[in-house]
C-alpha cells in the first residue's frame, strides 16, 4: 500500500480518472435508457461500443490518417471517425433491437428469455470481429490486440501546480460531458423525449396518448448507440488499442457506473460513471493497477447495501412501481 | 355512430372476461356503462382503446374498422381513454401530463387555447402546474388524467370510474365537470361504479354482469328500473 503515491499526484490521477470515467459514463447511458423503457439489460451494448472503435479504426485507415497528418487532416479525421462510429454503432445498436428483441416482445417473452437473446447477441457480435471478419479480409480483425493510434498529438495545455492538463484529457472529458448535457436536455424538454419518459413510466397509459412505443423504443436503442460509438471514439483516442472482446470489460465497468448511479438515471449514469473511474485509478495508485477492478466492484456493492437504488435513484422511469 | 361493439370477446389467458358485448354511442351522447365490481368494464373499455386484442368481433369508430389498430393508432382517430386510478405519469409535472395529451398534436395555437380550457375547468390545475403528479393528491391527480385526456380534443372520450376512491365532495364535483364537458360537446363513455351519480347523468347506459350486457335503455329509465334500484342503486 502507498498512499504517498495518492497524495503526492492526486490532482493527476484525479484528471485520469474523469477522462475514464467519462467514457464509462457515455457508454453507461445504453445500458439505463433501454433499462429505463424496457426493463432489460441489453448486454449486446457492450459491442456496440466494440464495433465503435473499430469503425474509428476503419476511418483512420482510409483516410491515412496518422500522427504524422497535418492539422486540417488530423480534425476532419476525428469529426469523420465521431459520425462514423456513431452511426455504425447506432445502427448495430437498432439491428439488435429489430432482429432479436422486438419479435420476442410481439410475443410477450418472459425476461428471462431476453437475458439470454441479449447474451447471444453479445456473443455474435464478439465472434464476427474475433473470428467470421477474419476469414474474409484476414488482419487486422481476429483475436489479437489492434493499435488504433490516434492522429491528435498530444501535449500539455496547461499546468496547475504540478498537474498537467493535456488536450487529449479536455477533449475526452469536454466531449462525453457535452454528449450528455445534449441528451439530458433533449429527454427533459423535447416532445420526443417527452414520449421516452412516459414509455418509462407507464407505457400503456403512454400509448393512450398517441405515443407509438416501437418509434420510442427504436430512438431509445439509436440514442444509446449513437453515444456508444463516440465513446469507442474517446476510448481509442486515451488507450489507442481494441480488440475483438473490448466490450466486455468496458461493458461490464459502464454496467456498473449505471447501477452506481442509479440505473434508469440519465444523470446517474454521469456521477457513476466519474466516481467510478476515480475510485479505479486511486486504487491503482494505492494499491496497484490489478485492484483497480476489485476495488470498483467493492464499491459497488458498499453503495448498493446502503443505497440499493443506486446514489441518484431511479428517474427516467421513477414510477412504475 | 360514433362507435360501435359488435359481439366482442376479449380473454385473459384463458379466462374469457368479455362474452361477446355489443354497445352503440352516437355523436353528442353520453353513455354510461354501469355494473359491479369484475363485470368487465375496464375490460370493456381496454378493448375500445385497443390497450388489449380482441379474441373476435369488431370495434366501428366514426364509420371506420379499428379492431385491428394499436392504442396509439386509435387515439390519433379521436378516441381517448382516461385509464381506471392513477393513470397520469407520476414523474412528470402538472404541465408535462397535460403536453402529453397534446402529443400527437402540432397546432400550437390551439393547444394554448385547450390549456386555458383545462385550467378553466380546473383551476386546481392551474395552481399546481409545476408540481410532480405523483405527489398530488388523488382528486388531483383524477382532474389531472380527465384534463389530460381533453387535451387531445378527442372525438369520444372514455372515462373508467373518474370517481374511484374520491371523497364524496369530490365526487360531486367530478361529475359536474364531466357534465359541463359534454355540454361544451364532447361525446363521452364513461365507466361506473357509482351508478347513480353515472345513470342521472347519462343519456343512456347500458348493465354489464359477468361480461355481458343485460340491459339497456335512457338514464332516467334505468334509474326507475325495480332490478336496477335493487341491485346498484341499494334501494330495494
Ligand atoms: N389483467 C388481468 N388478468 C387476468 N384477469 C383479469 C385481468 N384484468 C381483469 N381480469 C378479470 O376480468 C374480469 C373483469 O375485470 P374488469 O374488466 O377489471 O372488471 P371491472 O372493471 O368491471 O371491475 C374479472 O373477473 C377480472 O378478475
Ligand atoms: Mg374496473
Amino acid at each position: 500500500m502507498d498512499f504517498n503515491a495518492l497524495i503526492d499526484g492526486l490532482g493527476g490521477h484525479t484528471l485520469d480518472g474523469l477522462t475514464r470515467g467519462s467514457i464509462y459514463a457515455l457508454v453507461a447511458l445504453g445500458y439505463t435508457m433501454v433499462y429505463g423503457v424496457l426493463r432489460l439489460i441489453n448486454f449486446a451494448h457492450s459491442e456496440v461500443f466494440m464495433v465503435g472503435t473499430w469503425t474509428v479504426l476503419g476511418v483512420y485507415t482510409v483516410l491515412g490518417a496518422d500522427s504524422e497528418s497535418a492539422m486540417p487532416m488530423v480534425i476532419f479525421a476525428t469529426l469523420t471517425a465521431l459520425v462514423a462510429a456513431a452511426l455504425a454503432s447506432a445502427s448495430v445498436a437498432l439491428a439488435v433491437e429489430r432482429i432479436a428483441y422486438r419479435p420476442l416482445r410481439k410475443k410477450n417473452a418472459p425476461p428471462l428469455i431476453f437475458l439470454i437473446t441479449a447474451i447471444g447477441c453479445s456473443l455474435v457480435l464478439v465472434e464476427i470481429f474475433g473470428h467470421v471478419l477474419k476469414v474474409f479480409f484476414g488482419a487486422p480483425f481476429g483475436r489479437a490486440p489492434v493499435n488504433v493510434p490516434s492522429p491528435i498529438q498530444t501535449h500539455t495545455l496547461l499546468t496547475i501546480g504540478d498537474v498537467r492538463i493535456t488536450n487529449v484529457q479536455v477533449f475526452i472529458i469536454l466531449g462525453a460531458v457535452l454528449m450528455m448535457v445534449a441528451l439530458d436536455l433533449f429527454v427533459n424538454r423535447s416532445r420526443l423525449g417527452r414520449g421516452v419518459r412516459a414509455v418509462a413510466q407507464d407505457p400503456d397509459t403512454a400509448a393512450l396518448m398517441g405515443v407509438n412505443q416501437d418509434r420510442v423504443i427504436m430512438l431509445v436503442f439509436i440514442l444509446g448507440g449513437a453515444m456508444a460509438g463516440v465513446a469507442g471514439l474517446l476510448f481509442t483516442i486515451n488507450f489507442d488499442i481494441t480488440k475483438f472482446d473490448i466490450g466486455f470489460i468496458i461493458g461490464i465497468k459502464a454496467f456498473t457506473a449505471a447501477v452506481l448511479g442509479g440505473i434508469g438515471n440519465l444523470r446517474g449514469a454521469l456521477v457513476g460513471g466519474l466516481l467510478l473511474g476515480i475510485v479505479e485509478v486511486y486504487a491503482s495508485a494505492v494499491f496497484s493497477s490489478n485492484w483497480a477492478d476489485v476495488t470498483a466492484f467493492i464499491v459497488l456493492v458498499l453503495v448498493l447495501m446502503f443505497r440499493p437504488t443506486g446514489l441518484l435513484g431511479e428517474s427516467l422511469g421513477k414510477a412504475r412501481a | 355512430m360514433l362507435l360501435k361493439l359488435e359481439d366482442v370477446v376479449l380473454n385473459y389467458g384463458k379466462i374469457e372476461a368479455l362474452h361477446g358485448i355489443s354497445l352503440e354511442v352516437a355523436e353528442g351522447e353520453v353513455v354510461a356503462l354501469i355494473g359491479a365490481n369484475g363485470a368487465g368494464k375496464t375490460s370493456t373499455m381496454r378493448a375500445i382503446s385497443g390497450v388489449r386484442g380482441l379474441h373476435s368481433g369488431t370495434i366501428t369508430f366514426n364509420g371506420e374498422d379499428v379492431t385491428k389498430l394499436r392504442a396509439d393508432q386509435r387515439m390519433r382517430k379521436g378516441l381517448c381513454l382516461t385509464p381506471e386510478g392513477r393513470g397520469v405519469f407520476p414523474g412528470m409535472t402538472v404541465t408535462e401530463n397535460l403536453d402529453m395529451g397534446a402529443y400527437t398534436r402540432r397546432d400550437k395555437s390551439g393547444i394554448a387555447e385547450d390549456f386555458e380550457r383545462v385550467f378553466g375547468l380546473f383551476p386546481r390545475l392551474l395552481e399546481r402546474k409545476k408540481q410532480i403528479a405523483g405527489t398530488m393528491s388523488g382528486g388531483e391527480q383524477q382532474m389531472l388524467a380527465i384534463g389530460r385526456s381533453l387535451m387531445s380534443r378527442p372525438k369520444l372520450l372514455l372515462l373508467d370510474e373518474p370517481s374511484m376512491g374520491l371523497a364524496p365532495m369530490l365526487i360531486q364535483q367530478i361529475f359536474s365537470i364531466i357534465g359541463e364537458i359534454a355540454e361544451q360537446g364532447t361525446t363521452i363513455l364513461v365507466v361506473e361504479q357509482n351508478a347513480k351519480q353515472a345513470l342521472s347523468r347519462a343519456d343512456r347506459a347500458y348493465v354489464l354482469e359477468t361480461g355481458q350486457i343485460v340491459k339497456t335503455g335512457s338514464g332516467t329509465a334505468l334509474l326507475d328500473d325495480p332490478s336496477v334500484r335493487e341491485a346498484y342503486l341499494g334501494v330495494a
